[in-house]
């Protein structure tokens, strides 16, 4: 789950971690209000959305006065912001942030992350701070460098100081540094982080660390045992229907193609699409029904897949292994009559009460098509699909 | 012959008394798994499925001798399950349970280096010796004993691999789904060096997925120690880039992972590695040719 700048750097200060002074403004009264009470004569008005590249977009501007502020302001609430992470649509700017004006001696990198293959937090950080570190990274690798956090004892001194070193901070400097990353790997293991991502972590022109942007994703699968930031949620910036899926226990992605799939287990979904692709079609969507699925599981889900118009055809490929295929072929007869269905309907069923199943889908008088194979199912939906992949 | 568990290996189920645990500990025993014990804190001495209840796992091992654990507790409670497993002796710890947070595995991993105990999953259907053993959530019908060892990162794509070589008439020896999350036990090359060794397996099938580099690593152990035929289809190949796909570990990140490089790395391996999914279990019986 995302966070916010503005929600994400409200959670630095209570670990301690330098941020410069903001608020949070929903309308053009509170962005004035906002730069008056934090005072100075430069603001930083930032579109709060999900995503990153917002400076690029046009979402971050620079005002020299509190009319420069209620005008950017009103420029950005309410409008769509597109960056090169939101696609095309863009994400809805609903408040911005208000922030004093920072002045800048050097702009560094920062971020902590569970580092899959060395099964670890690490720390990464750069000198070059304030630009497209994933073009640094695969351009100029050796400018990033790492240090592995122990889960039990976090850091050494030593790792510490050698990372201060790489970014050639100075001397009088370390220990803030020490400071702020100790901080930042408590609040990372308190809150169940999987990446804080400071970019830029600026030393200012008095030679203070802060910073300049922040960047927390909490871990799904920890949302349990953190509700105070579960209710941070904001969803406004995430797709409705794959927030609705959620909201039923089912995974989906929805993509530019027009062949829907319906599919138990996300290997076997992805691999489903991949077999549309293979021969010639264009995946919709990535809907995994998961292992309990039941009718209403499958008639939502029918439900969803629906509600994306580019839709010309649906694949429903269950291998019932917990879940019997019997009781699959009801669901998605109940879910073609309760729904209305007017696309075609390919089914392809494997596994426990496979024979069941199918007899059912038979017997019903819907327009199902059986697939008799996982290659029979894909070629079947592709030449029923009508349109054109856009 | 097979690899980890056979018609000898005794079993303790750890949330054995829940919802979970106990279906399919019902299914692993109707399959002929011989689980001697169920582990549930606060309900020692209790009887459940004709099986004895202990309140902890070092109880169960002592009065069982069993040297392997499944569990299926709750998501919040695994992570320390596992670790209570190793503690006390157990050599295979299978974890099915899923949503495991990821610092809880940074944890148990660091906790269970030193134990000796090797882990499957979490999140996985689990470990299966045809006709002999069955640990875990997987549909025992669809398999037939073989000759074919199948390692796998998803669910449902291991039943795929197992039905299309039974339906092949080659059988499986031994199939284990290793799980998709992105820090877990066992990974490719763990299963492929026990595979190698055990002289019944004649052929290996491995199916991957987007994200984490381990086929690549599994590509670079096979072409120096592994001599038997393996067949490989990786997921995902259409997902796109930066989108979750269910799995955690299905996450494109800085360019590495895609599918396209885990190809490239399995072919240059001397893998055989088929584009659809369908065609596994064909694949597998060309290369035996």
């Amino acid at each position: 789950m995302n966070l916010h700048e503005y929600q994400s750097k409200t959670i630095f200060r209570d670990f301690g971690i330098s941020v410069p002074k903001g608020v949070i403004a929903y309308n053009v009264k509170e962005a004035i209000d906002a730069a008056s009470a934090i005072g100075g004569n430069v603001w930083v008005v930032k579109a709060q959305v999900h995503a990153g590249g917002r400076g690029k977009a046009g979402g971050v501007k620079l005002a020299h006065s509190i009319d420069e502020v209620a005008e950017y302001t009103s420029t950005l609430i309410g409008k769509k912001l597109i960056t090169h992470q939101t696609g095309t649509d863009g994400l809805p700017i609903n408040s911005v942030y208000i922030e004093e004006g920072s002045e800048i001696q050097r702009e560094l990198y920062l971020s902590l992350l569970v580092d899959r293959s060395r099964e670890k937090v690490v720390v990464m950080c750069s000198e070059c701070g304030g630009m497209d570190i994933e073009k640094v990274a695969s351009e100029t690798p050796e400018k990033i460098f790492t240090a592995e956090v122990d889960q039990k004892n976090g850091m050494k001194d030593s790792d510490i100081k050698n990372l201060a070193i790489n970014l050639s901070l100075d001397s009088s400097q370390f220990d803030d540094f020490s400071d702020i990353l100790k901080k930042l790997i408590n609040l990372f293991q308190q809150s169940d982080a999987s990446l804080i991502e400071i970019n830029p972590l600026i030393v200012a022109k008095n030679g203070n660390i802060l910073a300049l942007d922040a960047k927390i994703n909490i871990e799904d699968n920890a949302l349990f045992r953190q509700p105070s930031l579960s209710d941070l949620r904001d969803d406004s910036q995430e797709d409705e229907q794959e927030r609705l899926a959620t909201t039923h226990d089912l995974n989906y992605v929805s993509l530019d193609g027009n062949i829907a799939c319906m599919v138990n287990g996300a290997g076997l979904a992805m691999a489903t699409m991949d077999l549309i692709k293979l021969h010639g079609g264009e995946p919709a969507n990535f809907l995994d029904v998961g292992g309990g699925a039941t009718a209403e599981r499958v008639t939502e889900a029918f439900k969803i897949i629906l509600a994306n118009e580019n839709v010309e055809a649906i694949l429903v490929n269950i291998f019932g292994g917990i879940v019997r295929c019997d009781l699959i072929a009801e669901g998605i007869i109940m879910a073609v009559k309760e729904v209305g269905v007017e696309v075609p309907v390919v089914v392809r069923l494997e596994g426990t009460n496979v024979q069941k199943g199918k007899q059912l889908l038979k017997d019903s008088d819907l327009k199902i098509t059986a697939a008799e194979s996982l290659t029979d199912a894909a070629k079947k939906i592709i030449s029923l699909a009508k349109g054109r992949p856009k | 012959m097979s690899i980890l568990v056979d018609k000898e290996t005794k079993v303790i189920c750890q949330g054995l008394t829940g919802r979970q645990g106990s279906f399919h500990a019902e299914q692993c025993l109707a399959y002929g798994t011989s689980i001697v014990a169920g582990v549930t804190p606060g309900k020692g001495g209790q009887t459940h499925l004709d099986l004895p209840v202990f309140n902890n796992m070092q109880e169960a091992v002592d009065n069982t001798d069993a040297k392997v654990s499944m569990i299926y507790v709750p998501a919040a409670f695994a992570a320390n399950a596992i670790i209570e497993a190793a503690e006390s002796g157990i050599e295979l710890i299978v974890c099915i349970t899923e949503g495991l947070p990821v610092l809880d595995m940074v944890n148990v991993k660091s906790a269970i280096k030193s134990s000796g105990s090797r882990l499957i999953g979490p999140n996985c259907p689990g470990i299966i010796t045809p006709g002999s053993c069955k640990i875990g959530i997987m549909p025992g019908f669809i398999h037939s004993a073989g000759s074919i060892g199948i390692i796998s990162r998803s669910g449902t794509l291991t039943y795929e691999a197992v039905f299309q070589t039974s339906n092949e008439g080659l059988g499986q020896t031994t199939c284990i789904g290793i799980g998709g999350d992105p820090i877990r036990g066992m990974n490719f090359i763990d299963c492929l060096e026990l595979f190698q060794n055990d002289s019944e397996t004649k052929g290996i099938i491995l199916v991957g997925e987007i994200g984490g580099t381990d086929e690549e690593e599994a590509a670079e152990y096979i072409s120096s120690n592994i001599t038997k035929p393996v067949v490989a289809y990786i997921a995902g190949v259409t997902a796109p880039k930066g989108k979750r796909m269910g799995h955690a570990g299905a996450i494109i990140s800085g360019g590495k992972g895609t599918a396209l490089e885990k190809y490239n790395a399995l072919n240059k391996a001397g893998v055989h590695t088929v584009q659809s999914p369908a065609d596994l279990g064909v694949a597998m019986s060309k290369a035996l040719e």
